[in-house]
């Protein structure tokens, strides 16, 4: 029986790995049951509210991104839409290419849309300079690796290994003191914002009825990305959309508690638009990418609530299999029950179905949901589906279990052949064995209890 | 507590589960105990099996559909409410049976506790039991909404105290085939889950599902850990007879 790529790699992650990942995320997961207890009287319908709000969004996205590209027009945003990821690279490889010359810098501000695209690629294959400014997306990108986390990239490092590869690139003296790496990184980074001709960011909220793009972050380097620079391109995924401003306090606070664990980020940034006449700074074009990338497609179909999500990486944070085998397993740029659920759901239940199955089906991915996404329930239905295209093969021909559970003779037969049973060679009680002792009748058997005590009635 | 008069003694029926069936028949039979304790005439139907969960969360629905058929023919057509010492198979029935059949209402399926302290309305377990336990809140119990009833329950035993450990919320690990087709991260998130408890000083594991026990059991004995693992049933029978 082949295994899932969870197993797989969790089979062989080390255990420094695991380690790193498990107290960073216990950490996020106290200190996000501890925030909303304090932000909100009644963090339980709050999150009722939001999902609500969302719900909203997406029996309406058609008319809420046609409002949404009306305002940022009106307030000089110039807005793209771009169907697949393709296209997008497309969009933005060409607005970089109409307003900046060869070899130009770009500073990006942390994305994971531009992760989904694989934007970084793209630039550079187009002779570009892309610099990621996030200082955990930095060292994913100095170690040409990958996020493992979509709040926290690096979460599956140590400071070591990021002195490690500090002292590689030469931005100072070997360190493993956690401000002295951040401001070897600050120093490096500033003169990428200096040079920068067009900064890169993603979005977390757009608002359809001002035209409003909303930015989070901790470290200043969206701020600095989205306005040092001439050209500001966004790329957000078009289920991202929030209907109204006064919707922004409710999800803010929902973000800020459920990612970090934070009331509020550090900074939250509105932009309206590029620089006005009267002003001093700011980008001269703001350019926003709506992606598609097979959202629309979700839409239509039976794991929709997935468009709910906004991003915190609570489920993630709170998830044992991500916990344990860590955020690569999933070999996917979405991890945890989010990616085990939007990885198949826009790229097909043939290549990703098998994520689906990487799950002890605990619901504590439910449980922590900002927007209430139904994520156990989607599991087990992207199993359904798995199962009936032939995605997934099971060690146990469940339609002989089936026959052998219709009937009472044949249940308590096959009840009685357990203990010989045990013995055969079998994939399921290898998976078992191989960590734990198998179970065995314990004390007193209850058919018989009850037949010695309860006798003649059924 | 008193017992209801045998007038309007509530019926339920019991659904044993596969696990209690195959290997922990005491944990039935604490179960009954129980219910009859509280005040309830149990009925059993010799003839169930399984309420069709494994194959449900394996994916295979059609040989889900089949089993599920014929536990609601055994357990859910005669209209008792169905109590189970597990709430895992409580939470098949209630929320996955709608998810198999289109259009079926929620059946009436209950948790043992959940039975006893939101049906019945019993908060409180007379009896005593000095014993100082870790409860190991079943993740199934989410999907039903049981928050922390099960150990109040079990707490409000005189003498039991109830031991709090780090990361309460994580999962056993054990997710039925899972153990086996993922067996080194069931193991690996079970084995953290035993540290946490290890950690508290508690020396018995309690839990109100068999799935999650025979996990963690397994994995005390492959590393001879000095931990015990009881159904919190059986603890709430030997507080009676205490």
């Amino acid at each position: 029986m082949k295994k899932g790529r969870v197993e797989v790699f969790a089979r062989q992650v080390p255990q420094g790995t695991t380690d790193s990942v498990r107290s960073a995320t216990a950490h996020y997961t106290i200190a996000r049951r501890n925030t909303l207890d304090r932000t909100f009287e009644d963090a339980e319908s709050t999150r009722t509210k939001a999902a609500a709000i969302k719900d909203y969004v997406l029996d309406n996205l058609g008319t809420l991104l046609e409002q949404l590209e009306a305002q940022c027009t009106a307030n000089g945003i110039q807005v793209h839409w771009a169907k697949d990821a393709a296209e997008a690279n497309q969009i933005i490889v060409g607005i970089c290419k109409d307003t900046a010359p060869d070899g130009a810098t770009i500073v990006k501000a942390k994305s994971m849309a531009t992760e989904e695209i694989h934007l970084n690629h793209h630039l550079e294959e187009a002779g570009f300079h892309p610099v990621e400014t996030d200082l955990g997306e930095y060292v994913v990108q100095i170690d040409h690796d990958t996020p493992s986390h979509i709040v926290a990239p690096i979460i599956h490092k140590n400071r070591i290994q990021i002195a490690k590869s500090f002292e590689r690139e030469g931005l100072g003296p070997y360190s493993e003191i956690p401000e002295e790496l951040a401001m070897q990184a600050r120093k490096k980074l500033r003169a990428d914002f200096m040079k920068a001709d067009i900064g890169i960011s993603g979005v977390n909220f757009a608002v359809a009825e001002t035209g409003r793009i909303v930015l989070n972050e901790n470290e200043g380097n969206n701020r600095l990305s989205t306005t040092a620079p001439r050209i500001h391109i966004a790329l957000m995924g078009i289920e991202k959309i929030l209907p109204r401003e006064a919707d922004l306090p409710i999800f803010l606070r929902l973000l800020s508690s459920s990612a970090t664990g934070q009331v509020l980020v550090s900074y939250i940034h509105m932009i309206s638009g590029p620089r006005r006449a009267d002003e001093m700074d700011g980008p001269e074009q703001v350019h926003l990418v709506l992606l598609d990338n097979n959202r629309s497609g979700v839409l239509n179909g039976p794991y929709r609530e997935i468009l709910r999500c906004i991003r915190c990486g609570a489920c993630l944070n709170v998830c044992p299999v991500y916990r344990q085998a860590t955020g690569h397993a999933y070999g996917h740029v979405y991890s945890g029950p989010l990616g085990a659920v939007l990885g198949p759901a826009l790229e097909g239940v043939e290549r990703l179905g098998d994520l689906a199955k990487a799950s002890s089906l605990c619901g504590a991915c439910e449980e922590v949901c900002p927007v209430k996404i139904p994520i156990p329930k989607m599991l087990l239905q992207l199993r359904d589906e798995a199962y009936r295209k032939g995605v997934i093969k099971e060690p146990i021909p469940w339609g002989t279990y089936a026959f052998g559970a219709t009937s009472a003779g044949r249940w308590r037969t096959g009840l009685k052949l357990l203990p010989m049973a045990s013995h055969l060679p079998h994939p399921m009680k290898w998976g078992w064995s191989e960590f734990r002792e198998p179970p065995e009748k314990e004390g007193k058997d209850f058919r018989k209890w009850w037949d010695e005590t309860h006798g003649t009635k059924t | 507590m008193s017992s209801a008069p045998t007038a309007t003694r509530p019926k339920v029926r019991l659904m044993l589960t596969c696990l209690c069936d195959a290997f922990f028949g005491e944990v039935g039979i604490a179960t009954v105990k129980v219910l009859e304790h509280a005040g309830c005439e149990v009925i059993f139907d010799k003839d169930q099996t399984c309420c069709g969960q494994p194959p449900f969360n394996a994916g295979d629905w059609e040989a889900a559909r089949t089993v599920a058929t014929y536990a609601k023919e055994r357990l859910l057509t005669s209209g008792e409410p169905v109590v189970t010492p597990s709430g895992s198979c409580a939470a098949m029935m209630r929320e996955g049976y709608p998810m198999l059949f289109e259009g079926m209402d929620h059946p009436h399926a209950f948790e043992l506790g959940e039975y006893i302290v939101r049906e019945l309305g019993i908060e409180t377990w007379k009896g005593k039991l000095n014993k100082k336990v870790a409860f190991h809140r079943a993740c199934h119990g989410r999907g039903l909404g049981l928050g922390d009833l099960q150990e109040r329950l079990l707490g409000s035993i005189d003498g039991l105290e109830l031991v709090p450990f780090a990361q309460f919320e994580q999962c056993c690990g054990f997710g039925g085939a899972f153990s086996a087709t993922f067996g080194a991260t069931s193991a690996g998130i079970g084995m953290e889950k035993l540290h946490n408890i290890a950690e508290s000083g508690a020396t018995v594991i309690a839990s109100g599902d068999m799935g999650c026990l025979m996990q963690l059991g397994g994995l005390i004995k492959r590393h001879k850990l000095p931990l015990e693992t009881v159904h919190y049933a059986q603890l709430l029978a030997e507080a009676i007879s205490a």
